[in-house]
């Protein structure tokens, strides 16, 4: 198990990288404590897959460095750096049994038999696919496949740390969710250090201290799931995390006050914010419908379940507001803004608001 | 089952039925009626039962020839198949090396196989080849026309420089094929380079390399052109296979009879080992 430190690292995977948009990696400078279980969560193509192979060595980044507890093995290869990688799809060795896939990495690492016994069986029962042990990989379906990559991701008991690059994807969705908690506790029990990437905020919040938000090759905000949900660094953090994600307006700011078309919203605060695009970002939680604030015109009340999603029509804006299962849309609707959840961004970057 | 038949389907497969009849079929009847009749010319036959299956394999011709073959078979696997894979490992896998390679590869088997008996003919002459006239210039006695040794040495080589690019074009597609991802998987599982090979590469080669097997062997059973001009199956008959003595028997002796019988004993060894070569490689993939 080790701390992980990613100092400025770039990477590009054309040979002569000019200009940023070159760069599928633009700059990622963060520690993953030791022990920590970290989420990445992005969209496609934002560079979750490179940074994850650049931790482990099947890429080496164009610029920038690599700590292990502090020892620089940014030219160590793959084997060297001792690192679990489970893919998104799955990779078994078809000519081998379920358990000699899984002993694999720990036979290939001298580990003497009966060790090797011990773990496999061990993960075998992780990954419920103890029956199938003396099976050929060949002919499991693709969840049990990956099933088996993953666990033998899981069974070398001593790995800097382990890396899931959405993992799950396959899997159905009552086995994702046992899978998931399996991690957990395995994480909970060795403590190691785990990177999970995906898309799926969900699946991120559910499994992550810490969750790493990318957006187009960098790292936009690090923060608990609470952290993310409430002060969104960037309004990308807004729109992703959150369903549904924040309403983002651009207002004028004049003191403690913003000014959104004819409407003057109070702020909890004078925003330090004297040039760009100034907007305005407030969560569907914090948006208030009732018989007083700025008024509204309704075009769609959805029913998800535990509360309602209510879309407006604010000064020609469209909005988004939740409200509770049981509450009902008043017949002259109002919102108003709870200055509780009102963040303020200055060319999509947050600003602080002082008193 | 309440399909209804409909006959007008066979239409469709009249032509590809005709074509093979007169291709295959007929032929093929054509040898069967020879094989058991006797003829002295003038188109006069008489019956002559099994007599020439009897005399063909009571014949140590026809045994030498067989074992001369199925030795020259293995030899050009054992060397081809190895060195077909190793080649093909070693290909690049992007960039402009890949056509450069293809091209290369490919080049050995666009030659019409008369042209690659007689470059080799030619090359390994004492007096005017380049291969036989310096062998000699450095010392080594080799001549092919009167050498055994040297002669199968001559053959093997060119079948070898002929024939492996057909094996590593087919491992080569075989490799291709493989996802980046599962040599990825592969170098965090801390697999050598041995491993990588043994269950990664080889076990996505396998239905390649069936192929190139059966091909190969095949290829190799009825080799004819090339030793032909070659040696002409010499010196003595160190170089005769099974071709070029039914060859001689039926064109140069004119023994239509023994030829036809010899021909389908032939064709069913060929039948015979194809069938076991594809058995056993096909059960060994089914059991593991
Ligand atoms: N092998 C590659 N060669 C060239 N470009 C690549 C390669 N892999 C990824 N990219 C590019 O790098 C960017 C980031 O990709 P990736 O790290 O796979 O994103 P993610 O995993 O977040 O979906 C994308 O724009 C993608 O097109
Ligand atoms: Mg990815």
């Amino acid at each position: 198990m080790a701390r992980i430190d990613v100092n400025h690292v770039r990477h590009s995977y054309l040979p002569n990288p000019q200009k940023d948009a070159d760069f599928a990696l633009r700059e990622v400078h963060h520690t993953f404590e030791d022990g920590g279980a970290y989420a990445l969560l992005g969209p496609s193509g934002c560079g979750k897959t490179t940074l994850l192979n650049i931790i482990s060595g099947l890429l080496h980044p164009s610029h920038g460095q690599l700590l292990f507890n502090g020892r620089d093995v940014t030219n160590l290869s793959t084997q060297e750096r001792n690192i679990a990688q489970v893919f998104q799809f799955p990779v078994i060795y078809d000519t081998m049994t379920v358990y000699d896939n899984l002993a694999f990495p720990l036979r290939n690492r001298g580990v003497p038999e009966a060790d090797v016994d011990r773990k496999v069986r061990e993960t075998l029962e992780m990954i419920d696919l103890a029956s199938w042990a003396r099976k050929k990989a060949r002919g499991l379906t693709a969840d049990q496949k990956q099933k088996i990559s993953l666990g033998r991701g899981l069974v070398r008991s001593d790995v800097n740390a382990i890396l899931f690059d959405e993992p799950l994807t396959v899997i159905d969705p009552h086995m994702k969710w046992v899978l998931r908690s399996q991690l957990k506790q395995l994480h909970r029990r060795f403590g190691y250090t785990m990177v999970y990437v995906t898309h799926d905020q969900t699946e991120a919040l559910t499994f992550a201290d810490q969750v790493v938000v990318m957006y187009d090759g960098g790292i936009v905000q690090i923060g608990t799931p609470a952290e993310l949900f409430e002060r969104p660094r960037h309004t990308f953090v807004g729109y992703f995390i959150g369903s549904p994600g924040m309403n983002v307006m651009p207002v004028a700011i004049d003191g403690r006050t913003a000014t959104l078309g004819s409407q003057r919203i109070e702020l909890p605060g004078a925003p330090k914010a004297d040039s760009g695009a100034i907007e305005l970002g407030i969560r569907p939680e914090y948006v208030r419908l009732g018989r007083d604030g700025m008024a509204v015109s309704i075009s769609k009340v959805e029913d998800v379940g535990r509360h309602k999603v209510v879309r407006a029509k604010l000064e020609g804006r469209d909005i988004a507001a939740v409200i509770g299962e049981d509450e009902t849309v008043p017949a002259e609707p109002k919102v108003r803004f709870d200055p509780a959840g009102i963040n303020i961004y200055a060319d999509s970057w947050r600003v602080e608001m002082g008193a | 089952m309440d399909k209804t038949w409909n006959n007008k389907a066979w239409f469709l497969v009249l032509p590809v039925l005709v074509l093979v009849a007169f291709t295959a079929v007929v032929p093929l009847m054509t040898v069967v009626n020879y094989s058991v009749q006797d003829t002295f010319g003038n188109n006069v036959f008489t019956w002559a039962g099994t007599e020439w299956f009897e005399e063909l394999l009571s014949s140590s011709r026809f045994w030498e020839a067989m074992v001369r073959n199925l030795i020259f078979s293995f030899i050009i696997l054992a060397i081809e198949v190895p060195l077909g894979i190793f080649i093909a490992l070693n290909m690049p896998k992007k960039g402009w090396g890949v056509p450069v390679c293809l091209v290369l590869m490919s080049l050995p088997l666009l030659i019409p196989w008369n042209v690659v008996g007689t470059i080799w003919q030619v090359f390994g002459r004492n007096d005017i080849g380049l291969l036989g006239y310096y062998l000699n210039a450095i010392g080594i006695d080799y001549n092919y026309v009167q050498d055994p040794f040297d002669a199968w040495v001559t053959i093997i080589v060119m079948d070898v420089w002929h024939w492996t690019s057909l094996v590593v074009l087919l491992c080569y597609a075989g490799l291709v094929s493989i996802p980046d991802a599962f040599y990825q998987a592969a170098k965090i599982d801390g697999a050598s380079r041995w491993a990588v090979f043994r269950y990664i590469q080889l076990p996505k080669m396998q239905r390649v390399l069936l192929i190139a097997v059966l091909l190969r062997f095949m290829d190799s059973f009825m080799i004819y052109t090339e030793p032909f001009v070659v040696t002409g199956g010499g010196p003595g008959n160190s170089t005769t296979f099974l071709s070029i003595d039914l060859v001689k028997t039926a064109l140069g002796q004119f023994d239509l009879g023994p030829a036809a019988a010899m021909s389908l004993v032939y064709f069913l060894i060929i039948l015979l080992l194809s069938w076991v070569f594809y058995t056993v490689m096909t059960n060994y993939d089914a059991e593991r």
